[in-house]
């Protein structure tokens, strides 16, 4: 190793402390490494976190929703040990603008009666494709936590993979081979049109469809994206959404103290400046605040863009890489409103008593409202219908707000990073709050009156609060092109990068985005082997 | 108080999501141990007595059954008997009007999506009753066919009335046409005013009947069986009771001894009618039906497996027990589906389903049971032999007129 | 009943360009071959017809891209007088403000240099799509070693395209054409009309993923004609039609015109032959169908001939249309500003930039007629003057986008559209309306009608990577199989799509004999 030694050396360094970074980290210490993790914001947790922005409450200001988190990682992390407490939804509910509603509720017959509101075989085929979403999902959720293979290749270890996909992919059955090919190429809006006839339960299922992505409901594509948002589980309910307990903050808190139980360190307010690099290999990373802290292996949770050209020299990279790395299709899609209310809304279209208020709460009652929202977005504005994604989880956590107020998120698709007619000011963005705070209240009369105080995020607030380029959600759009072998990069899906050290350990490697954490504890499986191997060598 | 399908005033799905069936209010109070289980949307009760109790009535005298939560379809129009034979795997053409069988219907790969009893009320109006609800592979298999499909589930309120001594109470209470009926025959009579569809059918194995009536009627026909039944034994009985009497039968139920095809989740879960013991429900010579490729694929192949009856060893029921080729337990071939001591038979029989090679009769397996006495946990491993699963079959099932009591 | 007329060895069912492969191919191996048409004349969507006294077009396909040079020499459609018209057109995008684009590759192409790298990557693409295209795609799981054989042939293809393409491809495959177009060029135009005919005649706009796909699909058929390009017959696409059907003739195929088939007979689970709408019956070991999938499983067949799963999964094979036709008979020849002459008898197209062809496409969503449309546009007459009276003319035009079903219906919207398209036309050649002097537009629904394509669908089915390959037409049908023994597909609805290859009916004729070998 060089001699000159600036401040401190470590065995590891993980540069962000989002929820994935953290889960790296985790799994690093527990196997004996010394690991430090920089966040460059005064707080941790990137887009999983708990934030008092108006007095007595706590924002979950970027993700809302905990199912993806990986049961594995929660166990082996012991993270309900340092206090992550998830509590599953009771419902959901679509209202209509005619004033009707539908809602879907955990009892089976419930909810068979709920949709037979609406079509009597719409309540029977939810069977069948809640049959068939599990069986893709089945097939899918052991490749989350695995290195994906590189079909190109003819390494043992790639070969061993690949067969693997091949066995497991064989044992579906011919049938069901062919569904899961269709299911990873097809439109949502198509793959619902094979199931149901109301247009109102079709809605309300093709929402999961379009979240954060760059597509619509009728775009090829967006039926795996429904997918990878019906693969949560809550206590082996499979496609169950919850609450944590004390916001999304309560996940990147449980982790940073499982972290510090293993003996790791986090430093906030240190942002990286760049990632050192000598002779091809990564000597650790210098601050902004100038001091440099040495390690022969450094973890980025930043997205694939901002790691390899905001931090990282260019010269250190080969141009057919960095090439790959600028079309990496990473692009905005989603806004985000924290509201704090002075009471409970009232949402007439909801009957009272009903329990799907504390679920996910939508407005949008036909695709192609969606898809119309989506062409607004195309065309460099947000939707002026958009689709939204509310929760009110101060009904059930009470930590979030004060007695009788009430803390409620709303995520907004779609909302462009860029707007046509110009670059993001205050006027626009409260003109986009307006407008989501209007599309609520079409559907609640008392709405407005109770906003205390209301945090309005758009792609470009997300990207200079969080860091996420664009502020894309998923740190890279969920398209054919960029999963799998092919996430971030064909050829680069193994975490590891061109520069021997450096790895990516943030959603924007295999599985992708969601609060899911698979990419950290992927990433650092990839470490400890190359560590193994190397001191084997 | 729980809502009826009929009341529409309790309370919303999302806050009571089971309904009570029209006799609800009759059976509550004659339900002393407050058991009660969800089936098909409905409240039933499970256990009203004690299981022993209602079980011996049904063998020894005569039990009611409310069967009202059995999905019901009224398949109606030009195209009926064709769409229903594309459906099922018997031949609908040779059921007559007023007549009734059991039928089995599969999905594309020959694997059994569920099994019920087709009415054949008209010359091209039938009603199919199924445990299970079927609405969306009914209407998937309607494509292309001039046929109506209606569910009635919950228009129309029923009764299985079964036990020796049934054809009597019938025959008391002023339905004396019924001692004509045949066994898998249809009637409408006239009980004062009320009109009652009577079948000759069950899911006992004995004597029986199954009461149709307008949801309207339900409580009068109940006091009415009841006030000429009572000095005769009659029982209300629960779905506990009902399922010892159907293995003894050797009936099959959904989802304890097939998983109905349309809702597995796991490839080579779902069985095909030659696996479940049922061919002789397969007319392969009446043109196509669906899953007929398959299952002639499946005949010249042979089944992979095939669900028989048992005959165990000792007292103790087998459930759940797995099956091995040999006492040591080293080459498992199967496992128990149903299992319990048949009080009527004395002898302890079981449901299994066993890889083809063991399914011979007088083949002799051993059943790994798992015996808890006193919260310590016992292994036996008993010898159990392949029977025919049809246990009890009394003449008194086919006698017409039935015998008088 | 009536009495058998005769018996043959294979019953064709309709004499469009893939039947009529199918025919000549099977006739060629020495099986007694009938196709039976429902129309007067044959060629199905390939045809040439009079739309207006003295004035002929290609009201189907008007340009040939995909027809592969093998299958023209195997059946040797020159001797059976197949002569081109003209060839290796040029492509010339009209812009806005009256100017036009060159947009072909070449020396002088728009940003050559990127655009000669990216060509020649696309091409071998397109050269491995190819290859999947003139073969009967396997079934997924099955023990049948051909399967395999096939599976790991197209895995070995994949491979042998080296690390870097095999990579590339594996990337592109599923995007969609304005990322990838946006990527590698600058130029509007360019990507405009690189993007227009990557979703051509089909249901997408350049933002969907898997518009990259179906481009390729059509390179693919580009790269296998043998270095023709874009080119018409002498007399019309409906020259290549009689030629096949010449060729089927000859090989000793009989081809009945007027002879519409009403259903498919089936005996003991097997397809025994056909009946006719005038109920005569034609006895036939085999039976092939080029009508569309839907026709022929759901009208032709029955559905008590198919399991319930089987038809549930053809109901909801996506079959309707978008793209429209129209014809136009001009009495002089049109002045289209800034295009020469030698242009003029090319291709023009109007997809001034990929946002204009997304923004047609959005029409299209919610059952509206694109307002300002993506066209394709041929002056046919030019190059063949047979096809229109001294010195008067025909322009035909594809139109993107035209839905099947149009809020208010196309007895009204059809004018309307006409009429838009019309407004579109003059501002690029000014005085056309003057000249015009009968028109027709087909919309999907027309089509539908006029071909017997049911959703007026080029492709019979919608091309995507869903309803493509082994899941063409349906999961695992191997491309040209039903279950019904005996009873086979042709069409475009099979492996590898329309677009006038020819591929769809000579794959079937290969898999029919090698399934009665």
């Amino acid at each position: 190793m060089s001699a000159r030694r600036s401040t401190s050396a470590h065995d590891a360094i993980v540069v962000g402390a989002g929820h994935n970074g953290l889960v790296a980290a985790c799994y690093l210490a527990r196997a004996g490494l010394d690991v430090l993790v920089l966040e460059r914001n005064p707080y941790i947790g990137g887009a999983a976190v708990s934030r008092s922005l108006y007095e007595g409450f706590t924002y979950s200001n970027c993700s809302y929703v905990c199912s993806l988190l990986r049961p594995q990682i929660i166990r082996t992390l012991e993270l309900p040990k340092f206090g992550l407490q998830i509590i599953p939804y009771e419902g959901g509910c679509t209202m209509m603008r005619d004033g009707g509603h539908l809602a879907l509720y955990d009892n089976h017959d419930a909810l068979r009666r709920e949709i037979a509101r609406h079509s009597r075989r719409d309540a029977e085929a939810y069977e069948r494709y809640s049959r068939d979403m599990i069986r893709q999902c089945q097939f899918i959720k052991p490749l989350l936590l695995r290195e994906p293979p590189d079909p190109t290749s003819f390494r043992p270890r790639d070969l061993a993979e690949l067969a693997y996909l091949g066995r497991r992919f064989h044992g579906l059955g011919e049938r069901r081979m062919y569904d899961t090919l269709r299911f990873w190429t097809m439109s949502a809006a198509d793959m619902l049109d094979e199931y149901f006839e109301s247009e109102i339960v079709k809605a309300h299922l093709a929402g999961s469809s379009i979240i954060g992505t760059a597509l619509g409901p009728r775009s090829p594509g967006t039926a795996y994206v429904l997918l990878h948002h019906y693969m949560g589980d809550i206590d082996d309910t499979v496609g169950a959404w919850g609450f944590a307990r004390g916001g999304m903050g309560a996940i990147t808190q449980a982790l940073a103290a499982s972290l510090r139980a293993s003996g790791g360190a986090i430093e906030s307010e240190a942002p990286v400046e760049q990632i050192l690099v000598r002779n091809g290999r990564t000597r650790g990373v210098a601050l902004q605040d100038g001091r440099e802290i040495l390690a022969p292996v450094v973890l980025s949770n930043l997205d694939v863009r901002r790691t390899f050209l905001k931090a990282m020299d260019p010269g250190d990279l080969p141009p057919e890489f960095l090439d790959g790395v600028r079309r990496f299709k990473i692009r905005g899609s989603s806004g985000k409103l924290n509201i704090a209310l002075d009471g409970m809304p009232t949402f007439p279209a909801i009957p009272a008593g009903s329990p799907c208020i504390r679920g996910d709460l939508h407005v949008t009652d036909t695709i192609e409202m969606m898809e119309r929202a989506y062409d607004d977005w195309k065309n460099g504005r947000w939707s002026r219908a958009p689709y939204i994604d509310m929760l009110i989880p101060s009904q059930i956590d009470p930590t979030m707000a004060p007695q009788g107020k009430h803390y409620m998120s709303v995520f907004v698709q779609y909302c462009p990073y860029e707007l046509a007619e110009g670059p993001w000011t205050d006027e626009r963005r409260k003109a986009f709050g307006d407008t989501v705070i209007e599309t609520i209240a079409r559907q609640s009369p008392d709405f407005k009156r109770l906003i205390l105080h209301a945090e309005v995020r758009t792609p470009w607030d997300i990207e200079n609060e969080v860091g996420l380029t664009e502020g894309n959600i998923f740190q890279g759009e969920l398209t054919l092109d960029q999963l799998l072998f092919n996430r971030p990069l064909p050829g680069w899906a193994q975490y590891r990068t061109p520069v021997r050290g450096v790895y990516l350990c943030g959603s924007s490697a295999h599985p992708g985005g969601g609060v899911m954490g698979a990419p950290g504890a992927n990433a650092a499986r990839a470490v400890l082997r190359d560590l193994g191997r190397k001191r084997a060598a | 108080m729980i809502e009826t399908a009929s009341s529409g005033t309790a309370a919303p799905h999302y806050r009571q999501p089971l309904l009570g069936t029209p006799f609800h209010a009759r059976s509550r109070a004659l339900a002393q141990v407050d058991q009660y289980v969800a089936w098909s949307g409905y409240s039933t009760v499970d256990v009203y007595t004690t299981v022993e109790q209602e079980y011996f009535a049904i063998r020894n005298a005569a039990t009611v059954y409310d069967i009202t939560p059995m999905t019901k379809y009224r398949i109606a129009g030009r195209d009926a008997v064709a769409y229903l034979d594309r459906l099922v795997t018997r031949d609908v053409a040779r059921l007559r009007t007023g007549r009734l069988g059991y039928c089995l219907w599969c999905n594309d790969d020959g694997e059994l999506v569920d099994d019920g009893t087709l009415f054949r009320l008209g010359e091209s109006e039938f009603r199919l009753c199924a445990a299970m609800r079927q609405i969306d592979w009914l209407e998937a298999s309607a494509i292309g066919f001039d046929v109506s499909i209606e569910e009635v589930t919950e228009r129309i309120a029923a009764l299985s009335l079964q036990g020796p001594v049934s054809c009597a109470i019938l025959k008391a209470a002023g339905l004396g046409e019924v001692a004509t009926l045949p066994p898998f025959a249809i009637g409408r009579y006239d009980l004062d005013g009320i009109e009652l569809t009577i079948s000759r059918s069950g899911f006992t194995g004995d004597l029986g009947y199954e009461i149709w009536m307008d949801p309207s009627a339900a409580e009068a026909v109940w006091d009415r069986l009841f006030d000429v039944g009572r000095s005769r034994g009659l029982r209300a009985i629960g779905s506990r009771a009902l399922d010892l009497a159907r293995i003894e039968a050797g009936y099959l139920s959904p989802w304890i001894d097939f998983v109905p095809a349309e809702h597995a989740i796991r490839v080579g879960r779902a069985r095909s009618p030659l696996e479940l013991g049922l061919e002789r429900f397969v007319d392969f010579d009446k043109g196509h039906f669906t899953g007929r490729r398959a299952l002639l694929e499946e005949r010249r192949r042979g089944p992979r497996s095939c669900l028989v009856g048992l005959d165990v060893e000792g007292n103790k029921p087998a459930r759940a027990a797995l099956l091995y080729a040999d006492a040591r337990c080293r080459r498992e071939i199967g496992a128990v589906t149903s299992a319990v001591w048949s009080p009527t038979c004395k002898r302890n029989i079981a449901i299994a389903r066993v890889d083809a090679p063991f399914s011979a009769l007088g083949t002799s397996l051993w059943a790994e049971i798992y015996l808890n006495r006193e919260l310590v946990w016992e292994r036996r491993i008993t010898r159990a032999r392949v029977v025919e699963r049809t246990f009890f079959a009394p003449e008194r099932r086919r006698a017409t007129p039935p015998a008088d009591f | 009943m009536s009495a058998v007329a005769a018996r043959y060895d294979v019953v064709v069912i309709g004499a469009g360009h893939n039947g009529l492969v199918c025919a000549a191919q099977l006739a060629r191996a020495g099986r007694r071959t009938l196709v039976l048409e429902a129309r007067a004349r044959v060629g199905g969507a390939a045809v040439t017809r009079e739309f207006a006294p003295g004035f002929r077009a290609s009201t189907g396909a008007h340009l040939l891209y995909g027809l592969p040079a093998s299958l023209d020499a195997e059946l040797g459609l020159a001797g059976h007088g197949l002569r081109s018209a003209a060839e290796r057109l040029p492509t010339t995008s009209l812009l806005p403000d009256g100017t036009i684009a060159d947009v072909d590759p070449g020396p002088a192409a728009i940003e050559g240099a990127a655009r000669a790298a990216f060509d020649r990557r696309i091409a071998r693409f397109a050269g491995y799509l190819a290859e999947l295209h003139a073969r009967v795609p396997p079934r997924l799981g099955t023990p049948d070693w051909s399967d395999r054989f096939e599976l790991l042939r197209a895995g070995f293809g994949l491979r042998r395209l080296g690390r870097r393409d095999m990579r590339e491809l594996l990337r592109i495959g599923a995007m969609n054409a304005y990322d990838l177009l946006d990527e590698t060029f600058e130029s509007p135009p360019l990507k405009g009309a690189l993007a227009f005919d990557a979703v051509l005649g089909t249901n997408f706009g350049p933002r969907s993923p898997g518009s990259v796909f179906t481009w390729l699909h059509r390179l693919a058929g580009l790269g296998a004609g043998g270095g023709r390009g874009l080119w018409c017959p002498q007399g019309g696409v409906g020259a290549l039609s009689a030629a096949l059907e010449s060729a089927a003739r000859a090989a000793g195929a009989t081809v009945r015109t007027g002879a519409p088939v009403a259903r498919i007979l089936v005996e003991a689970d097997r397809a025994t032959g056909v009946e006719l709408d005038d109920g005569e019956r034609i006895e036939a070991a085999v039976v092939v169908s080029g009508a569309d999938p839907k026709t022929t499983l759901l009208r032709l067949l029955g559905a008590r001939h198919l399991d319930a799963g089987f038809v549930r999964t053809v109901r909801h094979l996506r079959n309707t249309g978008l793209a429209a036709k129209l014809h136009l008979a001009l009495d002089r020849a049109p002045q289209i500003v800034g295009v020469d002459p030698a242009r003029l008898r090319g291709r023009l197209v109007i997809a001034p930039s990929m946002d204009y062809v997304e923004r047609a496409f959005d029409h299209s969503k919610y059952g509206e007629w694109s307002t300002a449309p993506a066209l394709e546009i041929t002056l046919p007459s030019l190059a063949d003057p047979s096809l229109a009276p001294g010195g008067a003319h025909v322009l035909s035009a594809t139109v993107q986008y035209a839905p099947y079903t149009v809020a208010g219906g196309w007895e009204l919207e059809r004018p309307r559209l006409m009429e838009a398209l019309l407004d579109a036309l003059e501002r690029h050649a000014p005085g056309l309306r003057r000249s015009v002097v009968a028109a027709q537009l087909l919309v999907p629904p027309d089509i539908e009608r006029e071909y017997g394509i049911a959703g007026g669908h080029w492709h019979h089915l919608e091309l995507a990577l869903d309803q493509f390959h082994l899941l063409r037409p349906t999961p695992g049908a191997r491309g040209h199989a039903t279950p019904v023994p005996g009873l086979y597909l042709c069409g475009a609805g099979c492996h590898p799509g329309g677009g006038v290859t020819g591929l769809a009916g000579r794959n079937a004729a290969q898999f029919i004999l090698r399934q009665s070998e």
